[in-house]
């Protein structure tokens, strides 16, 4: 078995089986690569599995990306990012209230209450947090801020979270709401926030999503395999078709990290990681 | 566009109220790889563009300045790479050449025939997949014929006609009824089995199958209306007729099925509706064995059409339908003889009375009945190639059931 690539990935959804199980014959039946998976419940873990070498290559959240880096410099170590899904790039969240809230400008939130998605979701909640942060507006002082925690641990792979608070504000609980880019078509074309009474107040800049994140231990020969195997990968073959699908990108993109800096400044201000360092046995993680 | 790009005017209409078709169109019109430039008033379309292009797979380039354009798209190799390998399943009209496939691929699932099929799809179960075993070139114009004739039971049928029959004459008519709701209950439900395991390829025959369900079902509330107009409750239910009517539902094999249920079944069965119709002692159950009868004679038509093509194609099939009646006679030997309890209601039904040179007549008509039934037998078994010797030997071995 030692020549067969370990996966490590979050059971966010039943389909993460059906998908990695699919991703595993496809690479076995078609090009006869040794490939296999374990699932975490939650990106922590997934992370401290990854050091304790239960497996070679994570399919990270970008929180757990960040996670790793930092795990990795402070053991002396290095990781990688190997590749991504086209979806996982140049993303932006938004931040929406109603039209007829009188608020013009993020300086209209002061006094008032935003609804975000889950506590660990860069998208719906840590980097649009720091996008008021950064604009003067600070969470939990200027505005109140509202969780509609979905799935902890998932770190808001789940959309839920989002759809919530966007209920929320038609419903007037929350003045404000927070979501990525993606979802404001959906929710304005299924009516959960009618377009003719929302207004979008701002949007983010651009940061990166998912991606494959290998350590400096991990097998060069099979991980290089494994990446020219993806980049492969054409939305045209009806074998490969439904796993993209089901995985939500048309193709896999060489790995990238310029886009992480909104996030890594999102959780230096919000010293979110803390916690999670000090359970890895690190007490001062720095930023 | 010689020269420039292509262009896109949303005007007001934003991605999420319908714009986006106007999009997906517009990059349909250009090729993989070329720009469409974008404009619209909708306030969000930047933000929509951007989350949209990325789930289709389009690269957006933004403008530097502001302008008019809100982006510009650059055609993805997505939607086109999704239908390369899709393949046409048959062609619509079956009289085409090529429209119906001799063997359909599982994965043609439940696509309209001559739908262009994408590839990649689920492999279906449909155990009846073979042209030769269920085709019938006359099966499309039967199921026209099937759906134009389907008749309303409560309005078809003059139920308040006013008419009083001895006692137990009345009797012997329920139980007659009990009799054919028991025999067309195998008759809808044998069709309704396979229906259910044929390819949808072959779509005529699976409508067919299904209006034949239908037109058994039509029938079982005719004959329990036609019972239950002066009873309140059926007649019996035999051991031997329930055995036969189960070796009919217990055969798995859908020629021989349909060979024993609809060609020799129902061929016998079509001969008791029009002795019925002939013979009845009150104008309703006439009327129900008329408009019954017509509706097997369809059922019958189809079994013959198919099955002879079956025979034409492959000449072992004569064996095998021999050896069906012949296993199903052993099967059955050991049930009481012709089913006495029906035999004798259709006697006393066709004499009309107790009265001696009544019931003689009566008597002979069902003796008349059993030798219509065995000559329409021997005749189908010829049209399907049997010889006269085989057509007659076979024929005697029928079911003392009659279906």
């Amino acid at each position: 078995m030692s020549d067969t690539l370990m996966l490590g990935a979050v059971a966010y959804d039943p389909k993460v089986v059906t998908i990695w199980e699919g991703f595993k014959t496809w690479f076995a039946d078609e090009h006869d690569f040794a490939f296999d998976f374990v699932l975490y419940s939650n990106y922590e873990r997934q992370v401290m599995g990854h050091f304790a070498g239960h497996y070679e290559v994570a399919w990270n959240s970008p929180l757990a990306w960040i996670q790793a880096q930092r795990v990795a410099k402070k053991k002396g170590r290095e990781a990688r990012a190997v590749a991504m899904r086209d979806t996982d790039m140049d993303l932006t969240s938004l931040i929406v209230v109603k039209s007829d809230s009188g608020i013009d400008s993020l300086d209209g939130l002061k006094g008032k209450t935003i609804g975000v998605g889950a506590g660990d979701s860069p998208q719906a909640t840590l980097i649009p947090l720091d996008h008021l942060a950064e604009a003067g507006i600070e969470p939990g002082k200027d505005v109140e801020v509202r969780r509609f925690d979905k799935l902890v641990g998932k770190h808001g792979d789940h959309v839920g979270g989002e759809r919530d608070a966007a209920k929320a504000l038609m419903a007037g609980e929350v003045d404000a709401c927070t979501m990525i880019d993606g979802n404001h078509l959906v929710f304005t074309g299924e009516g959960t926030l009618p377009k003719d009474q929302t207004k979008i107040l701002s949007q983010t800049g651009k940061y990166d999503h998912c991606n494959f994140t290998v350590l400096d231990d991990a097998p060069k020969a099979k991980i290089d395999r494994f990446v020219e195997l993806l980049l492969a990968m054409k939305y045209d073959d009806p074998e490969v078709r439904p796993l993209l699908d089901l995985e939500g990108l048309k193709e896999w993109k060489p790995g990238r990290t310029e886009g992480y800096a909104l996030l890594e400044r999102a959780v230096d201000r919000f010293g979110y990681l803390k916690p999670f360092f000090k359970e890895m046995g690190f007490k001062e993680m720095g930023v | 566009m010689a020269g420039g790009h292509a262009s896109l005017d949303l005007t007001d209409l934003g991605l999420d109220e319908g714009g986006h078709l106007l999009l997906r169109r517009a990059m349909r019109e250009v090729e993989i790889g070329e720009r469409v430039a974008i404009t619209g008033r909708d306030d969000n379309l930047a933000v929509h563009l951007r989350g949209f292009c990325r789930q289709e797979g389009h690269e957006v380039i933004w403008p530097e300045e502001e302008g008019d354009v809100v982006a510009i798209v650059v055609r993805g190799g997505a939607e086109v790479g999704r239908w390369r390998g899709a393949v046409k399943a048959g062609g619509v009209k079956h009289d085409q050449p090529g429209a119906v496939s001799e063997s359909p691929p599982s994965t043609w699932g439940l696509a309209a025939r001559g739908a262009t099929v994408e590839a990649g799809g689920p492999a279906f179960d449909f155990r009846l997949d073979d042209k030769a075993e269920i085709w019938a070139d006359e099966a499309a114009r039967l199921y026209e014929q099937a759906a134009a004739a389907q008749w309303d039971p409560a309005k078809a049928i003059d139920w308040d006609t006013d008419f009083e029959l001895p006692d137990e004459v009345e009797d012997a008519v329920v139980q007659v009824m009990t009799y054919l709701i028991e025999n067309e209950t195998a008759a809808l439900l044998v069709p309704a089995r396979f229906l259910s395991q044929i390819h949808p390829h072959f779509r005529e025959v699976m409508q067919l199958l299904a209006i034949q369900a239908a037109d058994e079902a039509r029938h079982i509330e005719v004959f329990t209306r036609r019972a239950t107009l002066k009873r309140d409750s059926m007649g019996l239910s035999t051991v031997g007729g329930q055995a036969s009517l189960k070796t009919l539902i217990d055969e798995p094999d859908f020629a021989l099925s349909s060979f024993l249920l609809s060609v020799l079944g129902e061929g016998s069965f079509l001969s008791l509706l029009w002795f019925l119709r002939e013979h009845a002692p009150d104008p309703v159950t006439r009327q129900v064995a008329h408009l019954a009868a017509q509706d097997e004679a369809r059922h019958v038509a189809f079994g013959l059409a198919h099955l002879e093509r079956h025979c034409r194609i492959d000449p072992t099939m004569h064996g095998r339908l021999a050896d069906a009646i012949e296993r199903r006679h052993d099967a059955l030997r050991d049930t009481a003889g012709l089913n006495e309890l029906v035999f004798d209601a259709l006697v006393l039904l066709a004499a009309g009375s107790w009265d001696h040179e009544a019931l003689r007549r009566g008597f002979q008509r069902v003796q008349a009945l059993k030798e219509d039934m065995d000559a329409g037998r021997q005749k189908r078994l010829s049209r399907l190639g049997f010889d006269d010797a085989q057509a007659e030997q076979l024929s005697a071995l029928h079911t003392r059931n009659f279906m």
